[in-house]
């Protein structure tokens, strides 16, 4: 496993082209663009303004740059770094900026979610659609990116219209059942649109491509519902996490559940392996500590962790949540499926330092790695499983059904890694600090405890 | 004298005991008495007699009666009068005593049987309270299992309570959040509003591009018109299409893999069966038989059978058939283990047990095995009503075969043939190229022949030459005319006969040209005559090169 040397950032705003052949990485107001495999700089932009939101075209060709306090979107070609197209949306405001799938168009939502207008870059005309709903996840484009489907709200009532992304042409627009929509997302396949509530109610609906009802399921009433939503990759799967810290897995023969999954306090009578994180400090000595200050100091202060396999029965340290507020931190907020569908990894907030593995072929847990401090991001290998996950420390953990590793992330300064994420051939991971960014390349052969 | 005593003393004794029954006893039993006493005393034994009454008289404590002493057995009549006195008096006193004594018992036994009364009544007093106190009992136990519940229900019910309140609250802190919220977004929105009307300069979106760049397909955008409208409808139907088309087949082929599972299964238990009791043996190969032609119709029908919801259930039946069957067979062996371990000696009857419960059981197969060839034959019936070609085509396949085998033996034929065909239009150009070439070669020979005899006319003797040149260019030809000199020693191999004529060659140099297109038969022709004449030279040299092919 090799690291980069470490890089700067502002606003975790690194993003590695479609094509996983070029990094971007906004500096300030500074758009850099980077080879990944030699990390040299191949472009340089400057932006009007430090940008909040940044984002690749699908075909790789195009970068979006935009400034939400200003109004303003700056698109920034690779092939031409001489073009420019800027996008003011003057009064109006600017509250999101997104790529369309095609790569032509983009959708920006005004400020107080008045309408979003559709910029074509290809023929600068202009579309407007009214009444988007301002709920965590209003947009989705389907994988195959020839649909788009956005939530609305008319009338006090949820509306869902599908867009074909070709022509931007309304295709389907009908009503949906619940209280209050508080997302929507395709399946894989782009055959069914799942639609969920808000937490105040538990209820998943979902939707044909041709706008038919297909099915409802809610698990249960009055306490608080839904807290995520995924699919499985290869849309067999709808996995449902919810406040009660249970996920429930529906299938799609039948949209009925087909089992349920539960985070309890004490792991006993299953077939899983725990891996707990135990920090060994090593032993330092004065003089060394007085030597070695001086110079890179922090790194020789970084402990040493390693796991080990807990036996069972084992409790996970859980944290109450606070009573009076809103959104309490318990159930699940964190679903992921690994790309073969095989494993499943969860994250329960009131116990925010443990991360479930699920064997979705066998239909029981598979893991928990239990770590020192709360999880903060975990994302699988698009090729194969293998998980990354990191709890804002300067290690890189890494899980595979062979075994679990823990990894100290070689940088002078103490880098602690707030997130990471994968390039898309599975080949290298980029860790994002607060300010900076790392690369991580790894062996070809997996590594084992 | 006693006697009327006596009955005086009586009927004093009846004045005052009238009442008493016991007393008119006492009267008769007196009266016997008194004729007893009648003969007590007679002339005869009068001293023994008074001697008799005084002892009494003295038993009873009274004076003596009767002294023995003074000569006589004169009675003094004093003492006799008062001790009759005394005895009267004594009579008397124990009548009265009798009398109390009489009443005394009386009120006794009165009160004996009101005690009696009062002690029944008691007791069933006693019977009745306990009863009640029973009964009480029980209500208490049953009030206090009631309390105990409604304690619980209470418990659930609070529990409950706290739950759904709990509830309440997290719904209620979400509203408000939300409400919140949304409070604060719209007091947002007032104030832009405000800032809006306010501000008179209102800054338009806008778009500045450098050039516009083309879609990413590369194809020019389309109008909006119903044909698209249209197209995208059929590409999103496409796509719902293609999605159910693969899920279809998916699991088609899971459900394939599956049946084929249950068949192995299927066919294992059948075995395990046979495997067992050979006294049923034949029974099982029957059944075997039969499942084993059940097996053929069911892959030869599987088209059908997806939609014959009959055959799956058939499928499913069997199996279930097959699995109580073997279920029962392994009992039967455990019950006979176990039966044989404990007792020896009762083999004869466990097995002639075993063996009703054997014939038993085969009997049921029998209906069983009756029921599925019903099923079968209905079956085949639903199927043939299904598919008409299926019994033709069954009956006809060895046909069909054989008439595949001919027909991959007539294309093979005709292969060959068109390779031939292509041989020979090969071999028929090459040969007109080669006689073409040798044409203008032998015109170029004859030429420089004619040149050559032209020019070496004074010299006659040279013919020779001429004819050894001529020989020698001819073989120069043939040595020259390498190219078909494979395809001449292919065709001279091939020659069917090689029949010399001179006429021949004649013939065929008129109808060289035709021949040589259909040429088959190749003759070899024999240089005889020694050639002055180039012109016929020539000819048979073409001929030669010619013919065979």
């Amino acid at each position: 496993m090799n690291f980069s040397e470490v890089f700067k950032q502002t606003n975790q705003l690194v993003k590695i082209s479609p094509d996983g052949k070029y990094m971007a990485t906004c500096v300030q107001y500074r758009l850099v663009v980077r080879d990944v495999s030699t990390l040299q700089i191949l472009h340089l932009f400057t932006c009007l303004d430090q940008v909040s939101h940044m984002e690749w075209s699908s075909d790789s060709l195009f970068i979006l740059c935009a400034m939400y306090k200003r109004g303003l979107v700056q698109v920034w070609s690779l092939e031409q770094p001489d073009w420019h197209c800027k996008i003011d949306e003057g009064s109006i405001g600017l509250v999101c900026s997104q790529w369309s799938a095609d790569g032509r168009h983009i959708l920006n939502t005004t400020e107080f979610h008045l309408r979003i207008t559709v910029w074509s870059l290809s023929t600068k005309a202009v579309s407007y659609i009214k009444y988007p709903k301002d709920c965590p996840k209003g947009v989705d484009f389907s994988k195959d990116g020839r649909y788009m489907a956005l939530a609305e709200r008319r009338d006090c009532k949820d509306h869902v219209s599908v867009f074909v992304c070709n022509d931007w042409h309304l295709f389907r627009h009908f009503e949906t059942e619940t209280q209050d929509l508080a997302g929507l997302q395709w399946s894989p396949n782009g055959c069914v649109l799942a639609v969920w509530d808000s937490c105040l109610e538990y209820k998943v609906l979902l939707y044909s491509l041709d706008g038919r009802f297909l099915s409802t399921y809610s698990a249960f009433e009055w306490s608080l519902g839904i807290k995520s939503v995924c699919w499985s990759p290869s849309s067999q799967f709808l996995a449902i996490g919810s406040y009660d810290e249970k996920v429930r897995i529906l299938n799609h023969i039948t949209w009925k559940k087909i089992t349920q999954f539960e985070h309890p306090v004490t792991i006993d009578n299953t077939k899983a392996t725990v891996y707990k994180e135990v920090e060994r400090r090593p032993p330092v000595g004065s003089d060394e500590l007085s030597i070695h200050n001086s110079g890179i100091g922090s790194t020789l202060l970084n402990t040493q962790s390693k796991y080990e396999i807990c036996p069972l029965p084992i409790q996970i340290p859980a944290v109450k949540p606070d009573p009076d507020r809103a959104n309490p931190k318990i159930g699940v907020s964190a679903l992921a499926f690994s790309s073969d569908s095989r494993y499943m990894a969860t994250k329960n907030d009131n116990m925010a330092s443990a991360v479930w593995v699920w064997n979705m072929q066998k239909l029981r847990l598979e893991a928990v790695l239990e770590q020192i401090s709360s999880v903060h991001c975990f994302q699988w290998d698009p090729k194969r499983p293998r998980l990354a996950l990191c709890t804002g420390n300067s290690k890189l953990y890494l899980w595979s059904p062979g075994g679990c590793v823990s990894v100290q992330v070689p940088t002078e300064g103490g880098f602690q890694v707030q997130s990471l994420f994968w390039h898309c051939s599975g080949e290298s991971l980029i860790l994002l600090g607060e300010e900076q960014l790392c690369l991580c390349y790894m062996d070809t052969d997996q590594q084992d405890q | 004298m006693p006697e009327s005593y006596l009955d005086k003393d009586t009927s004093h004794c009846s004045a005052e005991t009238r009442t008493s029954p016991l007393s008119q006893f006492v009267q008769s039993s007196l009266q016997r008495k008194l004729y007893m006493f009648s003969g007590f005393c007679t002339e005869h034994n009068v001293p023994a007699c008074l001697s008799h009454i005084s002892q009494e008289v003295s038993c009873l404590g009274l004076p003596p009666v009767w002294k023995e002493s003074g000569g006589g057995s004169e009675l003094n009549v004093v003492a006799t009068l008062n001790c009759m006195y005394d005895l009267i008096q004594l009579h008397h006193r124990d009548m009265r005593t009798l009398e109390n004594m009489e009443v005394e018992q009386l009120k006794s036994s009165s009160t004996a049987d009101y005690l009696q009364l009062t002690a029944t009544r008691l007791k069933e007093q006693l019977e009745i309270s306990k009863r009640e106190n029973t009964g009480l009992l029980e209500r208490e136990r049953q009030l206090q299992v009631k309390v105990k519940s409604l304690q619980n229900c209470l418990k659930n019910i609070k529990e409950e309570e706290q739950k759904l309140q709990s509830i309440i609250a997290s719904r209620a802190r979400q509203y408000n959040h939300e409400m919140k919220r949304k409070e604060r977004e719209y007091n947002k929105l007032k104030e832009r509003l405000n800032q809006l009307l306010v501000d008179k300069k209102e800054r338009k979106p806008a778009i500045d591009v450098l050039n516009t760049i083309g879609r990413a397909d590369g194809k020019r955008s389309l109008w909006k018109t119903k044909k698209t409208e249209e197209k995208h409808e059929g590409e999103m139907y496409k796509a719902l299409l293609n999605n159910y088309d693969t899920r279809q087949r998916e699991l088609m082929l899971e459900n394939a893999e599956l049946k084929k599972v249950l068949q192995h299964m299927k066919k294992d238990m059948i075995s395990i069966l046979n495997a067992g009791p050979t006294q049923n043996a034949d029974k099982h190969e029957e059944i075997l038989s039969e499942d084993e032609e059940e097996d053929v119709l069911d892959s030869s029908k599987e088209s059908v059978e997806l939609h014959c919801f009959h055959a799956r259930e058939k499928l499913t039946n069997s199996i279930r058939l097959q699995w109580r069957r073997l279920k029962s067979h392994v009992e039967r062996l455990d019950s006979q283990v176990s039966l044989t371990k404990t007792d020896e000696g009762k083999d004869t009857d466990v097995s002639r047990e075993t063996h009703e419960e054997e014939r038993d059981r085969l009997q049921e197969e029998i209906q069983h095995c009756k029921d599925l060839i019903q099923t079968q034959q209905q079956l085949f019936q639903l199927s043939a009503s299904y598919d008409e070609e299926a019994p033709t085509v069954a009956s006809n396949c060895w046909m069909l075969k054989e008439k595949e085998c001919l027909q991959e033996e007539w294309r093979t034929l005709e292969e060959q043939r068109m390779i031939f065909e292509k041989k020979r239009k090969n071999f028929t150009e090459a040969a007109i190229r080669l006689s073409h070439e040798r044409k203008a070669f032998e015109e170029d020979r004859a030429t420089w022949l004619k040149y050559q005899f032209l020019n070496s006319n004074p010299f006659a003797d040279s013919k020779n030459p001429s004819e050894s040149k001529s020989a020698f260019p001819i073989t120069e030809i043939e040595t020259g005319a390498t190219l078909d000199t494979e395809k001449l020693e292919q065709c001279r191999s091939e020659s069917t006969s090689s029949t010399p004529s001179s006429t021949k060659p004649k013939r065929k140099t008129e109808t060289m040209e035709q021949s040589s297109v259909s040429g088959e038969n190749h003759q070899r022709i024999f240089w005889k005559e020694g050639s002055n004449h180039d012109g016929y030279s020539n000819h048979i040299l073409t001929d030669e090169r010619n013919s065979p092919i």
